[in-house]
């Protein structure tokens, strides 16, 4: 018969569009969001979310424009892990990441901290080379994606910097992998005479 | 409706060695430079080895053409890759001409007519004229760009150094801003001696138009007619980007069509070459977009044929699960936008992104990122998927997606509207599909069972159990049933995927930003949601590639695109576009 094709996918259609306000009426007398019911194998009814008001479950791995981790120290200074070794910088590869390595004053040696660091987030990829082959756990990506701005983003040492604590609450898998191998290397170490 | 279209095709045994040194003495010699292969014909004999090829020899698919230049040795040389569709290694052969200009080397679009963009292409980066060629024209650069973008000594705009890492980020990196630098201020650089008082702009279009089939007046029953040009885009929604057809019309009648693309170009194989060899993978990603897993495979494959590595087991299971997602979701898309060209507004298309995302939730939770994966690595993958996420894939592949696949073919494929719209159109005979170039689900809806998991396998795709689906008709209808048989044999590849999947290391070596590549060269191809993805790679063995280019499904299967559109209706080019799935990242490079 002709139209049954037809009708056979509005069949479809029909019962989604019924299955969005029997999904809607399900929700509104539960307290919690659906919004992990969405990345569920049984998600049905509607789909979208109403951000900023609801907001999608962001994965742990999920990265965006990298920050450089700083311990904290006991009387509040801030201890920047970065050696300004200069991987990160080699590895990028738009090549957005610029460092000033210290040098002593009077050796003229080079010191183990950078003088200055940038980042131009206009032009990072988020590829996350940089803290993938970042030897000292330094350079890390963000979760913060909302960086919207009248004026372009070049992100100096004192933006870049974030303290590890927020580093073990966005990625705290990751952050006790490194622990776990960064105690161990210190263990052996000191088993080292 | 599924188990009669399928062929089993198996993978052949080739053992035949050709020597074409020995039918051709003295016009073809053995490549013998070190890590090199293939042949070097003499350019005046080209077309006539290349007749032999294709006939006698039965390389009747040019998978790739493309230009390397050598100024050293003061050569540009053209890289042909052949293969047979029946399956098999390719055939690679090479001619080389002197590097001053004009560079001239006789076409091969009277041989494969698939050459003609290709052809195009390498005239355009390299200035390779090719005597003999119908429409030689630019395709990426606009008529009128000065300078051949991937000879060696070309230097673009902001230029700071030939190969990355640059000096100037480390130890002494203080920031400036690339237009600072600029004697102009702005992101223009002209060349010298340039004089934009004194300059006439010329009408750049006039080749392109020239090139169309004429105008042609006539009286029919007493009435003046007229041929019409239709510019359908670049800025035209159906297009899917910015992609532009010149069309000339006889009444609504296609009569000629010329694609005109290049909005998007950005030279990915000029920064390919800049970048060293790991960079690259990132940028893979935004070639074609939709499946960023996908693309950096056949990059990933070439590599590791030089340097030798083998990718561990589970790394190797992992490629293939994310793949075939990846080619789930591409099929998906496709068929959600088809809908979108014939009318039914998004609707379908937003059914198609709910398991689009959920598949893209899992690339997130595992790479990091929805679309710009950035997962591949030499030797195996980034990271590992965990407990979690492979969970989610077994929900998917067992539970929701076949599910969601019979819904969508309930929705779409019975429906008359569509049928209608879609059953005859855009012939392409098997015989042009194949003269043209064209690979992927189109190639196989003329009744071609060339899919190169089975005819040339990478991976471990030949441990699966899978068909490769086939169609007849070659029309518009059979290229969408191809695709959702296709869906349903990604499905059973999966399910056996992630029931076999061992333990094990996912990355083999240590992670390395700094690979040592042997010099030599590769050509690593795969067979993409799109149709064959390659990737031609030549290292000397130093940081960087030192040619890098890519052969893109997208760009080459546009190549038949006029042959299927001549004598229909321009409504239906909207469609017959739609179905050879471009995407712009990927067809503009
Ligand atoms: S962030 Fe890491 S890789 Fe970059 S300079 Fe500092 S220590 Fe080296
Ligand atoms: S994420 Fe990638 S592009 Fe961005 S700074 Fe790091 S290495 Fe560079």
């Amino acid at each position: 018969m002709y139209g049954q094709g037809l009708i056979k996918g509005l069949s479809v259609t029909f019962s989604r569009f019924f299955e969005s306000y029997t999904e809607d009426i399900r929700w509104l007398f539960k307290r919690y969001s659906k919004v992990e019911f969405h990345s569920s194998k049984d998600t049905r009814g509607t789909f979208t979310i109403q951000y900023p008001e609801e907001r999608l479950i962001i994965p742990e791995e999920f990265r965006y424009v990298p920050f450089l981790v700083y311990d904290e120290g006991e009387n509040g200074e801030k201890n920047i892990r970065c050696t300004s070794c200069g991987i990160c910088a080699k590895a990028c590869p738009p090549q957005c990441i610029w460092i000033v390595r210290t040098s002593d004053p009077v050796t003229g040696r080079p010191l183990p901290q950078p003088a200055e660091f940038y980042i131009d987030a206009d032009i990072c990829m988020n590829c996350g080379f940089c803290a993938e082959y970042c030897p000292f756990d330094a350079i890390k990506m963000d979760h913060d994606f909302e960086i919207a701005s009248y004026t372009r983003n070049l992100l100096n040492k004192e933006r870049l910097m974030k303290p590890a604590s927020y580093y073990a609450g966005i990625r705290p898998k990751n952050n006790a992998r490194e622990e776990a191998a960064r105690a161990e290397k210190a263990a052996a170490k000191a088993a080292k005479p | 409706m599924e188990s009669t279209h399928k062929s089993n095709m198996a993978t052949p045994v080739l053992t035949e060695t050709i020597d074409l040194a020995a039918k051709f003495p003295g016009r073809v010699t053995p490549d013998a430079r070190p890590g090199y292969s293939g042949w070097m014909v003499a350019k005046e004999a080209l077309v006539e080895v290349s007749t032999a090829i294709r006939d006698e020899l039965g390389y009747d698919l040019l998978s790739n053409v493309t230009g390397v230049d050598y100024p050293e040795q003061s050569k540009l040389e053209v890289v042909y890759h052949v293969y047979k569709t029946t399956g098999g290694p390719a055939l690679t052969f090479k001619t080389q001409t002197e590097r001053v200009d004009p560079a001239e080397v006789p076409s091969l679009v009277s041989v494969w007519p698939g050459a003609e963009l290709q052809e195009r292409e390498a005239w355009d980066m390299f200035g390779i004229k090719f005597t003999g060629h119908p429409d030689l024209r630019r395709i990426l650069m606009w008529e009128g760009f000065e300078g051949f973008p991937m000879r060696k000594d070309y230097k673009e705009p902001f230029h700071e150094e030939d190969n990355k890492p640059l000096k100037s980020r480390w130890p002494e990196g203080k920031h400036s801003y690339a237009e600072a630098r600029n004697p102009y201020g702005d992101n223009i650089m002209f060349k010298p001696g340039f004089d934009p008082e004194k300059w006439t702009p010329t009408d750049p279009e006039e080749a392109l138009y020239a090139a169309l089939k004429k105008y042609k007046t006539e009286e029919k029953d007493g009435i003046k007619t007229d041929h019409i040009i239709v510019n359908m885009g670049p800025q035209h929604p159906s297009t899917h980007g910015v992609f532009r057809a010149v069309v000339v019309l006889d009444g609504e009648t296609i009569v000629s069509l010329k694609p005109v693309m290049g909005y998007l170009h950005r030279n990915h194989e000029k920064i390919g070459e800049r970048n060293t060899f790991l960079q690259n993978v990132p940028y893979t990603d935004r070639l074609d977009y939709f499946n960023s897993m996908y693309n950096a495979w056949p990059y990933a494959l070439a590599v590791e044929k030089l340097m030798g590595l083998k990718v561990p087991e589970r790394a190797e299971y992992i490629r293939v699960i994310m793949g075939e997602l990846s080619r789930i979701q591409n099929h998906l898309i496709l068929f959600g936008m088809l809908w979108n060209d014939l009318g039914a507004y998004f609707t379908p298309a937003l059914y198609a992104f709910e398991e689009r995302e959920l598949i893209l939730d899992i690339y997130e939770a595992v790479a990091g990122s929805r679309m710009m994966c950035n997962y591949q690595r030499f030797g195996g993958v980034v990271r590992d998927i965990d407990e979690a996420n492979m969970k989610k894939i077994k929900d998917l592949v067992f539970e929701r997606l076949p599910r969601k696949i019979e819904e969508f073919d309930r929705l779409l494929s019975e429906n008359e509207i569509f049928v209608a719209r879609m059953k005859g159109i855009g012939y392409l005979s098997p015989e042009d599909a194949v003269a043209y170039s064209v690979t992927g689900p189109t190639l196989r809806a003329a009744g071609i069972p060339y899919d190169i998991r089975r005819a040339d396998p990478y991976g471990i795709y030949d441990r699966f159990e899978f068909d490769i689906p086939v169609r007849h008709n070659s029309d518009l209808l059979d290229r969408y049933l191809v695709r959702v048989d296709e869906i349903r044999q990604c499905l059973r590849i999966l399910q056996q995927a992630v029931k076999q999947i061992p333990e094990g290391p996912f990355l083999a070596g240590k992670p390395q930003y700094q690979v040592r590549v042997p010099a030599g060269e590769v050509y690593g191809r795969v067979e993409a949601p799109k149709g064959e993805l390659g990737f031609y790679v030549i290292s000397t063995g130093k940081g960087n590639p030192y040619r890098y280019h890519i052969r893109t499904p997208s760009f080459i299967n546009i190549t038949s695109v006029e042959k299927m559109c001549v004598g229909t209706k321009i409504a239906d080019f909207v469609t017959i576009l739609g179905m050879v799935d471009i995407v712009l990242g990927e067809l503009d490079r």
